[in-house]
Order: C-alpha cells, then sequence, then structure tokens
C-alpha cells in the first residue's frame, strides 16, 4: 500500500479493528485503552494506558497497534503510555460490553468511578458484590466462587440456574 | 546516593521480592480459586515493580533499566523490608505475610497519591486500585481461617506472633525517609502508622485473633540493605538465568 496521510478519525476507525489479543471479540478502542491519536509533525502518536500494571497483553497490544498502522500505509508512529487518569471499565463501550457478554464474559455492571465504592471498600462488609447476570442464560442467580479468573481483569462466578461456570469482566 | 532514588528503590524492590515469592506458589497452591488469586497478585506487584524501578533507574542515568536493576543487584543492594523476604511457609504464614503488607501498602499508596512529584502519585494511583483488591482478599482470608477451625485459628495466631516483629519496619523511619516527607513525596508516618494499626486491629478481632503489641520489638535491616539469610536464595533463583547467561534476551 502507498503511504499517504490519514486523518485522525481514520486512525482512530482503524485502531477499532484491532482486538485484545486475549479477548479478540473486543478492539482495543472498545476496550477503552487508547486514550488519545494525535499528530507530531508527520508521525502519529497513540496513546495507551494500562489495564492493570502487570498486564502481560499489553506489549502485544503496543505491537498490534503498531503493525495495524503500518499496514495502513502510516509509517511513523509512536506509542505512548499514560498512567493518570488511570485505566477504568467506565471507559470500555457499549459495543464492546455487549461483545464481551456475547462471548461469554460478563461485562462490569458498575460505574467504578464512583471511587467510594472501590476505594471505601477495604472494610469488611463495605463492599458489596454486585448483581452479576450469567452471560449464558440471563439469570441474575449467580454466585461469586473466585475474585481472581484466568486474568487479572477477571473474577470467576457460577450460575445458580443453568449450573455454568463464567467469567465477569470486574468492575475497576 | 540521591534520597529519591533509594526511596525508588524500596517501593519496587518490596513489590519485586514479594512478587516472586508468590510465583513460587504458582500450582501449589491450596486450592485452585487461591493458585489464581496469589499468582494474579504476583503479577500486580510485578507491574508496580517495573515502573518503580523504570523510574529508579531513570533518575539514576547510569543507564540501569528495570531489568539491569532487578537481575544485577546483589543481596545487600535490595532496599526491601525483611517482612517480604519471609519464607512462604504454611498457607497462615502466607496469608498474614500478605495481611500485614497489604494494609501498609494499601495506605501508603493512598499516601502517595497525594505526592509532589507526579510521576510517583501517578505510579501509586495505578498501584493503589490494584492493592485494594488484594487487602480486600487478605483481610477476607484472616477472618476465614482466624475464625475457622481450631487447627486453621491455633496457625493463623502462631504465624501472627512468629511475623509481628517484621510488621513494623516500614514505619521506622531513617534518613532518606525523612527526606522525602520533607520534600512532601512522601506521607509522614504517624498517620500511616495509625491507619494500619486501625485495620489490622479490626480485622483481628473480627478473626478471633489476638494482636501482638503494637509497641513490641520490631526487626529492621532490610531498608538499608542488611538482608536476612533468606533473600540471597529468593535472588540465586530469580536471577540465575542472567547470572548464567548475562545479557540473555527472550
Amino acid at each position: 500500500m502507498m503511504p499517504h496521510a490519514a486523518t485522525v478519525e481514520q486512525v482512530w476507525s482503524w485502531l477499532g479493528e484491532v482486538p485484545d489479543p486475549e479477548i479478540p471479540v473486543i478492539s482495543v478502542v472498545d476496550l477503552g485503552i487508547v486514550r488519545d491519536v494525535a499528530y507530531e509533525g508527520d508521525e502519529v502518536v497513540v496513546t495507551i494506558t494500562p489495564t492493570y500494571s502487570g498486564c502481560p497483553a499489553m506489549q502485544v497490544i503496543s505491537e498490534a497497534v503498531t503493525d495495524a498502522l503500518h499496514a495502513h500505509g502510516l509509517e511513523k508512529v509512536k506509542l505512548v503510555s499514560r498512567l493518570s487518569p488511570a485505566w477504568t471499565t467506565d471507559w470500555m463501550s457499549e459495543t464492546g460490553k455487549a461483545a464481551l457478554k456475547g462471548y461469554g464474559i460478563a461485562p462490569p455492571v458498575q460505574q467504578a468511578i464512583d471511587i467510594s465504592g472501590l476505594r471505601g471498600g477495604v472494610k469488611r462488609g463495605a463492599f458489596v458484590e454486585p448483581e452479576v447476570t450469567c452471560p449464558n442464560c440471563g439469570s441474575k442467580h449467580t454466585q461469586l466462587t473466585s475474585q481472581f479468573g484466568s486474568t487479572p481483569c477477571k473474577a470467576l462466578y457460577k450460575c445458580l440456574d443453568c449450573r455454568e461456570p463464567f467469567d465477569y469482566f470486574k468492575c475497576h | 546516593m540521591d534520597a529519591k532514588i533509594e526511596y525508588l528503590l524500596r517501593q519496587g524492590d518490596n513489590a519485586l521480592i514479594l512478587s516472586q515469592q508468590l510465583s513460587q506458589l504458582c500450582g501449589k497452591g491450596p486450592a485452585l480459586e487461591e493458585d489464581m488469586a496469589l499468582t494474579n497478585v504476583a503479577l500486580d506487584l510485578l507491574g508496580q515493580t517495573r515502573m518503580w524501578l523504570t523510574y529508579a533507574g531513570e533518575l539514576e542515568g547510569q543507564g540501569r533499566d528495570e531489568d539491569k536493576l532487578a537481575f544485577h543487584r546483589d543481596a545487600h543492594d535490595y532496599r526491601n523490608v525483611l517482612l517480604v523476604e519471609q519464607p512462604n511457609g504454611s498457607y497462615a504464614e502466607t496469608m498474614v505475610r500478605q495481611f500485614l503488607f497489604d494494609t501498609w501498602h494499601y495506605f501508603m499508596m493512598q499516601g502517595l497519591l497525594k505526592s509532589n512529584d507526579p510521576r510517583i502519585a501517578e505510579i501509586a494511583e495505578k498501584s493503589f486500585k490494584e492493592v485494594t483488591y488484594h487487602l480486600r482478599r487478605s483481610g477476607d482470608l484472616v477472618v476465614r481461617l482466624g475464625d475457622g477451625s481450631d487447627v486453621s485459628h491455633r496457625k493463623m495466631q502462631t504465624a501472627l506472633d512468629d511475623l509481628w516483629m517484621y510488621s513494623g519496619e516500614v514505619f521506622i523511619y531513617d534518613a532518606v525517609d525523612n527526606a522525602m516527607v520533607e520534600q512532601g513525596i512522601a506521607p509522614p508516618v504517624d498517620g500511616l502508622r495509625a491507619a494500619f494499626l486501625e485495620h489490622v486491629s479490626e480485622i483481628l478481632a473480627e478473626a478471633t485473633l489476638a494482636m501482638p503489641s503494637p509497641d513490641a520489638w520490631m526487626q529492621r535491616g532490610g531498608k538499608a540493605g542488611r538482608h536476612s539469610e533468606h533473600l540471597g536464595f529468593i535472588l540465586a533463583e530469580m536471577q540465575f538465568l542472567q547470572r548464567a547467561y548475562p545479557g540473555a534476551e527472550w
């Protein structure tokens, strides 16, 4: 493909096609980790925020973003990591949440940005586990199995009606 | 050495050594859920380590990145507190160590949110959300095991009594800590220690465990590089590859 200048909107839409490496049904844009796209001269700068600080997918995501933009003919791509404000599941798009559910992962059910729920929550009893809907049968009759799941961003739940275990993408 | 670099190494080394210890339990947890939790906490701590050590290396300006700092320093150059290098031991010991560390870590990161060094405040903001989960979980387990069976109660009380003397080093401020407080970079010790003791006493009461005296004599030395023999063994395993094949890359 011939190199060509692309608008910022075009870059955003291309990034919307870059899948998360661990949950491929959701794009990095829907996940809410792309914070900014801008030009510095002829170089396109993509600002990304990590989900969890130890998330091993971040390096793969950086490479996937760079590769995708190169494939669309952008030669100069720079990735910048931004820690603050810290990523929150509130930045996940509705499209992303629907895709998660279709994939069998219950999407985050609360607004995490209400910090009181998270930050006041080390006192025993102050934190109430949210009501999570089973992505398989739609029942709200579910139970937390483990606060940590297959990745740091997920918890393990089970449905007490259809008896299926499932992942829940935690509010963070 | 510059006080701020020293301070960053302490933060990074605490997270790194505890992460390494928890990683050793991968596949050995007493239950699948515990195994996943331990390794997820280890992963969070490793990510936090990278942010602290990267910043320390940048300030130092000697070309040492996170990997060089982690793999090319010997025990006496490590700045972690003695608590995190104590052996995994029984699950009671693993969880008491974790709970004592998490409680300090939680209030420490909360204090660092207001650091006037913006980079430190950013790292604290990222870490704080993760540490909240860690503390919620370790507090729950302390209650469940302390107020559990006779055997679990006894094991938890013994672990608490044995590890308590390592819980105070984080509150023994030295010249480095005091310099950070004076510069507005770190929180003062009084409020931090009071918050720690309050949370610990609440959880221990619910766990039906007797809290040892806050004024008990406390071990110290790790922050100044004087470590127990345990750290040498931890580093021997963690650093093996870089010692045997210097500069090896994936």
